[in-house]
Order: structure tokens, then sequence, then C-alpha cells
């Protein structure tokens, strides 16, 4: 396939996944700031996404309005999901032919509706209700791809971008809350707070149920930090990410003959590291460090698979 | 009597045969019913995404076609004739194109000079000399045509360099098989979906020879172009690669397209730029469009162009009135389509013609297209005519005179229902080096101003379906 066309279409995705995961994260600050510090709450949704040296340039304070609304539609922020979703159609129509129908109508869709938003629509009232308007794009997005693409490079490099963006998103998430999940810093272990504290990581990643499903215990900080990073079975996990990144980068090499490069032994390294990997040792060399160690192999990755594949 | 012929109607009023279920299907159907459809169909082509950028300032830089949810129909004897009639002309205009960069026997036989053909400026001098694969030049041409009475059809323009539209054919038919399915169950409407495989056979006829399967793919200036949806479409339904000039290398005379794999061997190029953006080695050095050492690659043989290079010069519209007289010459046939009689303002006594009788006449520029600076007459004010007869002395070289058509009506749905609006048609044909393909039907284009003679989409033109009945329709009626 085309190089550029690989490009568009990992770019595309990532586009699309990076929207999906904003507006997760969005509804879990907007949820939990009724319950811990509204402004905190809010921070630390701006830190996770990435935007909070953006934001503090264009506002003097976090109030919850003006942080959805840059969150989501503003101009000075590149990464707000309607700039996202602007993103991800220009690459879908670069190579409006890489893609099926159903995926372009998915993004098309999506980018007219966006057109109509007013700026009421992200008032906090307003909000819960368009927040779900964006995921059903990027559910009706993911779904497309998934029943109508041919299993060929254009999928494998579909499915990278995804999964890329994911593991990338999930672990700032994990980041910026990390301080949380520190038994020392949990002062009142036990308490309705820290409970809330621990419950707003699950929900940023929509992982609430799944916890209960997996552990059947009340939520702890060792548990939350497993389901995130080493858990295969949960979706969202830097583990299920990476072992769909190296199953891509496996069945592009395959139409390649096989052939191999640098892209796919760093892949191939961090989803082992993941594989074999243990919370308590992460733990004990620290969280922080782990996850600042995985955001900056994610970008690496995310180079090596572009010097590759698409020059 | 009508002033002017209608496709439903003919002369007299009475509903010709070919349109008895359209007539009745609008008379039993409810306007509100056909409103609803209308917008239906509006829903579904911007869901799709087929837009086309109209070039004003400021505007909407993407913007809808409007469509027309009445069929225009011909019946199969109709076709029958325009399909004789279109691959006869356009035989005669690749025979030409191969004489003109070949022997020039036209020229020895007196027909046009050597210095006519030279310094026209769609004539491409780096081709001179160069036989294209399979030999053929336009492989996809857009013929326009126009009716005026029952047996009537005029050639308009002939379109040889890269005519666009035929994504419209093919989703017009699509939307209205989705809105009026019993429409098609009722009345037996010849296929158009084989478009595209058609194309594609067409386009690998002409690979230059070798053992490899050719690579065919289509070249787009990039999303920013009005006709992207077209190119990216066309390039989906043939299932090849749509590719812009920086997805393009020439290593040893030989095009290469970069891949995740590496570098592909291109073999056919279905390109949607223009000759001038083709190779900025050759062309013009700031085009980005294009491949550096294409038409290197061209000359060699190693690359077919369709397109090829130079084909313009047969469908220039002061060419245009010498068709007929190359259908005569290089097919020894008479021309079966009536070319519209034209007055090159070139010529002294022609202009004096036209600009005594400038309120009867179209006047259009030579190097024209889209419906951009042209007169018509009957429409047109004293102020208008005056302004434009200035410039026809200024440089009468640059234009073109014909008599107003009576283009022919279609009913077309419009606020207080069905009314005609005159229609002309543009059938795509095909020719590979195995053959002519046309499929039956082609793209019509309604004036939806009451009145207004002008289809052009740039001028506010919409589109409809264009249906050709079978053979045999429902049985033998």
């Amino acid at each position: 396939m085309l190089a550029r066309a690989a490009e568009s279409l990992f770019w595309l995705a990532r586009y699309m996944e990076r929207m999906d995961n904003l507006a997760r994260l969005i509804e879990a600050a907007q949820s939990m700031a009724g319950v811990l510090s509204e402004t905190e709450e809010w921070r630390s949704a701006l830190t996770a996404a990435g935007v909070d040296e953006l934001y503090d340039a264009t506002y003097d304070i976090v109030t919850p309005e003006s942080a959805a609304l840059f969150l989501c539609n503003s101009p000075t922020n590149p990464s707000a999901i309607v700039s996202c979703l602007d993103k991800a159609r220009i690459n879908a129509r670069a190579m409006r032919g890489a893609l099926t129908r159903d995926m372009w109508e998915a993004v098309n869709q999506g980018w007219l509706e966006s057109r109509q938003l007013t700026s009421e629509a992200f008032s906090p009232a307003r909000l819960p209700d368009t927040l779900d308007w964006v995921r059903t794009i990027s559910t009706r997005f993911s779904g497309a791809y998934q029943t109508t693409m041919l299993r060929n490079e254009n999928y494998w490099f579909t499915r990278l971008g995804t999964f890329l963006e994911r593991a990338d998103n999930t672990a700032r998430i994990l980041d910026v809350k990390y301080h949380l999940l520190l038994p020392e810093a949990s002062s009142g272990v036990g308490g309705m707070l820290d409970y809330y504290q621990w419950t707003s990581v699950l929900r940023a990643v929509s992982a609430v149920r799944a916890y209960q499903w997996v552990y059947r215990e009340e939520v702890k900080p060792w548990n939350v930090a497993e389901l995130l990073l080493l858990r295969q079975e949960m979706p969202r996990s830097l583990r299920a990410c990476y072992d769909a990144i190296t199953q891509c980068l496996d069945e592009i090499a395959a139409v390649h003959g096989g052939k191999r490069g640098e892209c796919h032994r760093l892949a191939g390294a961090i989803a082992s590291q993941l594989r074999y990997g243990r919370i308590g040792d992460i733990f004990q060399s620290g969280l922080h460090e782990h996850l600042t160690q995985q955001i900056e192999r994610a970008a690496e990755l995310g180079d090596q698979i572009a010097a590759y594949y698409m020059r | 009597m009508r002033q002017f012929f209608d496709d439903m109607h003919g002369l007299d009023g009475d509903i010709r045969a070919a349109y008895a279920e359209i007539a009745t299907w609008l008379a039993e159907t409810p306007p509100h019913t056909l409103s609803a459809k209308r917008e239906e169909a509006e829903r579904l082509f911007r869901r799709i995404g087929i837009t086309f950028a109209v070039y004003t300032e400021g505007g909407d830089t993407e913007r809808l076609i409007p469509f027309d949810i009445i069929p225009r129909v011909l019946d199969a004897e109709e076709w029958a004739f325009l399909e004789r009639g279109l691959k006869q002309r356009v035989n005669a205009l690749n025979l030409f194109l191969a004489d003109v960069y070949g022997a020039r026997e036209i020229v020895r036989a007196g027909k046009l000079t050597n210095a006519h053909i030279d310094s026209h400026p769609a004539y491409c001098a780096h081709v001179q000399g160069v036989t294209p694969p399979g030999g053929v030049y336009t492989h996809i041409a857009g013929i326009d045509l126009v009716r005026t009475g029952v047996n009537d059809f005029y050639v308009l323009e002939d379109n040889c360099r890269t005519p666009s539209g035929v994504s419209y054919m093919l989703e017009n038919r699509s939307v209205m098989m989705r809105l009026f399915p019993d429409l098609f169950a009722r009345i037996g409407v010849e296929p158009v979906a084989r478009y595209p495989q058609d194309l594609l056979r067409t386009l690998r006829s002409v690979a230059p020879a070798g053992d490899e399967e050719p690579c065919v793919v289509v070249l787009t200036p990039g999303q920013f172009n009005s006709a992207y949806y077209e190119h990216s479409f066309l390039a989906d339904e043939m299932g090849v690669e749509l590719v812009e000039g920086i997805d393009l290398v020439v290593r040893d005379k030989k095009v290469f397209m970069r891949t995740t794999g590496g570098l592909k061997r291109v073999h056919v190029i279905y390109r949607r730029i223009d000759d001038d953006f083709l190779d900025p080695m050759v062309f013009r050095p700031d085009s980005v469009l294009g491949a550096f050492g294409l038409m290197e690659a061209y000359r060699a043989g190693n690359i077919a162009l369709a397109n090829a290079p130079g084909a313009g010069i047969a469908d220039d519209k002061a060419i245009y009135m010498h068709v007929p007289e190359m259908i005569r010459f290089y097919l020894g046939e008479e021309p079966i389509l009536n070319n519209v009689p034209t007055w090159d303002c070139a010529n002294e006594g022609a202009l004096a013609y036209v600009l005594d009788h400038l309120e009867e006449l179209v006047v259009k520029e030579t190097r024209g297209s889209g419906g951009y600076g042209m007169l018509v007459g009957p429409h047109s004010t004293k102020k208008t005519r005056d302004a434009f007869a200035k410039k026809l002395r200024q440089t009468p070289s640059a234009y073109v005179a014909q008599p107003t058509l009576a283009l022919s009506t279609c009913p077309t749905f419009v606020a207080d229902g069905a009314a005609p609006r005159h229609v002309d048609l543009r059938p795509f044909v095909l020719s590979g080096a195995d053959g002519v393909r046309i499929v039956p039907g082609g793209l019509t284009r309604v004036a939806l101003t009451e009145g207004s003679l002008v289809v052009n989409s740039s001028q506010g033109g919409g589109t409809k379906d264009t249906w050709v009945l079978h053979t045999r329709q429902n049985g033998g009626k």
C-alpha cells in the first residue's frame, strides 16, 4: 500500500481514539468534580490531556465551564475534541479510497454534525449529551472499520493507530492520578474520599464495572494499577494495547515477506515487559517512573513506525 | 406547439412512449412525497460526501451539486443511435491525435496547416513522434450532447483531456435506486455500474508490454481539488491506489510509487491533473502535483498516461468545427452526430457576421471551460453585448460563436411541482487498445433556473439520473 495511505489511516485512527479518550476523561472530571475538589479534578483532566500549559496561556483560573470548553472546542487547543475530529476527517479525506464507505460515513457524518454545534453544547448542562454524541461517533467509526475493512495492510495500520493512541492515553491518565494510588499518599485508607478518588481513575477509562468483574473486592490502588497496566482482559490496559500493537506489526511484516525493523523490536520489548511484569515490582521501582517511560516509549514507537513504513 | 422540444412531451404535448411510466408515477405521487424524497437525496449526497468545490470568493468550498429526482429517459433506439455516433466520433478524434503527433496526413491533405497545429496552446511538442502504448490518446472522452428535436442531437463540445462528472452518473443512479426501488422494478433500465470495471479494463489494455501484472493508479492533485471526490471514488471503485505527485518517483525512466514495502513499479497513470503540471522537468517548474522525470519515462514507453499529454488539441473549440471533416478524412464515413455550425472569429468575415448577430448567438472563449466567460445572446442586455463586442474586437481569435440552440427540456422538480428545464447529456466514451466501450447513459446536466440554457455546475446547474431503457422493456411492449 501507499506509504502516505498508511500514514493517513494511522493518524485517522489515532485522532478518533484521542477524541474518544478525551470524552471519557471529561466525563469523569465532570462527574467527580461534585465530590472532590472541582479545580483539582479539572486541572488533572487538563494535565492528562497534555494541554494544561496551553490552558494556562488562555485562562487565569480553572473553572468547570472554561476547562470543559477548552477540552472540547477551542481555537487555542489543537487537541480539543472538535479539532481531533477535523484532523481525523482531513486524514480520511486525503485517503478517501483507502477507507470503506462505512468508515468514511462515520467520520464525515460526525464531522458534519460537529459543524452544527454551538458553544451551548459544551455548557455543563448539555455536556453529558454532547460527550455521548462524541462516543457514538468513535464507536461508529471503530465498528465500521472492524466490520467492513479487508484484513489487509489498511486494516492493520488503522488498528495500530487505535491501540498506540490508547496505550498512550491510558498511561497518561494513570500517571496524572498516580499520586492517588500511592499508599502513603492516601491518608485514611478505606475512607470514602479514597474510594471516590480511585474510582475516578477507573471512570476515566470506563473501567468501574470491569474492576468489579475482575477483582470482586473493594477498590484498591495496586489492583487499579494492575488492571490498567497488566491485565490482558482489560481492553484499555497497556498490556492489551501492546498485544494488539505487536499483532498488527506482525501482520504487516508478514505482508512484506517477514521483513522487520526497529519498530518491531521495540514493540516486542514493551509487550513482553508488560506480559511478564508484576505490579509489586512496578510499585517498588516507582509507578511514576514506569509510566513516564511508557509514555516516552509510545512516542518512540510512533516515530519508528513512521520511519520504517511511512516515508 | 411548444417552443422547445420536451423529452417527455415532445413538441405536441403528448407523452412520449419512453416516459409513459414516469408520467404515471409523477401523476400518482403527491408533491410532498417528492419533496421528502428530494430532501432524502440531499442528505444521502452529503453523507457520502459527493461535493464539488466552486471557485467563488469566501463561500463554502465543499458544495453539493443540486440533484433532481426526475430521471431523464432515452429509449433503446435513441441510445443505439447515439452510441454509434459517439464511437465514430471518438475513433476519429483518436486518429486525429495519432496523426497530429505522427505523420500529419491531415496537413498534407490540406485540411489544417502545420502552423495551426504547432501554435496551438494544447499542442504538446514533447510528445511529437511518440506513439503512446496501445496507440490511444484520449482514453476517456466526455462528449457533450444536446437535443433539439425528436431525431436531432448535436455535439456541443468534445472533452478529451480529463473530463469529469462520471462519479455523478454512478452516484445519481445508486441514490435513485435507493429512493425509488419500485420504479426500477416497473421500468427496465440499463445498468451503469460496470463503468469502473470498464475503465480499469481500458486502462490495463494500454499498459506497456511486459511480464508484470500492470499496476494502474489514479493521480490526483489532492483533496482540495474541485473533483477530488471523483478521483477517490474512481480509484476505490477500480480497487487501485489514489496517488499524489509526492507518492511517485522516477528511476531509470521507470515510474514507481512509495509504498509501505518500498518502491513499487507503476505502469498506467489515470491522471486527473493538467498537462502543465505533469512533470516539473519539462512543463511548469513550480509544479509539485506531478513527478520529476515523468515525461522521460513516457517517451521511453515505460508508462501509459491517460489521457495522453497533448490530447487537448482535439477538444479545442476552434478545432471542434473540423471534426466532421476528420470523420470523413480518417474513417471515410459521413458523421452520424451533428456538429453545431460554428463561426471562428479569427476569420474576418465570420467576425463581422458575429458582431452583427450577437443578439442571437452564443459566443464562447475557445480556451474557456465551465461556462465561464461566455455570452448567451438572447439572454443578454445591450450593455453586456457592447462590452463583449469590445473584447471580441480586441482578441477575435480567442472566440467562436454558435447559433443559440433550442436545447430540449426535461420535467424537473421545482418549488411548484414538475416543470420543464433545459438539459444536456455527457456520455463517457472509453477507448482502449482493445476497442471502445460506452456504458448506456451519462451525466444529464440541467439548468435549474427557468429559461436558462447554461447547465454548468459552476453556474448553478444541477444533475439528473439518465435512464437508457432496455431494448424490450416489460417483455416486448
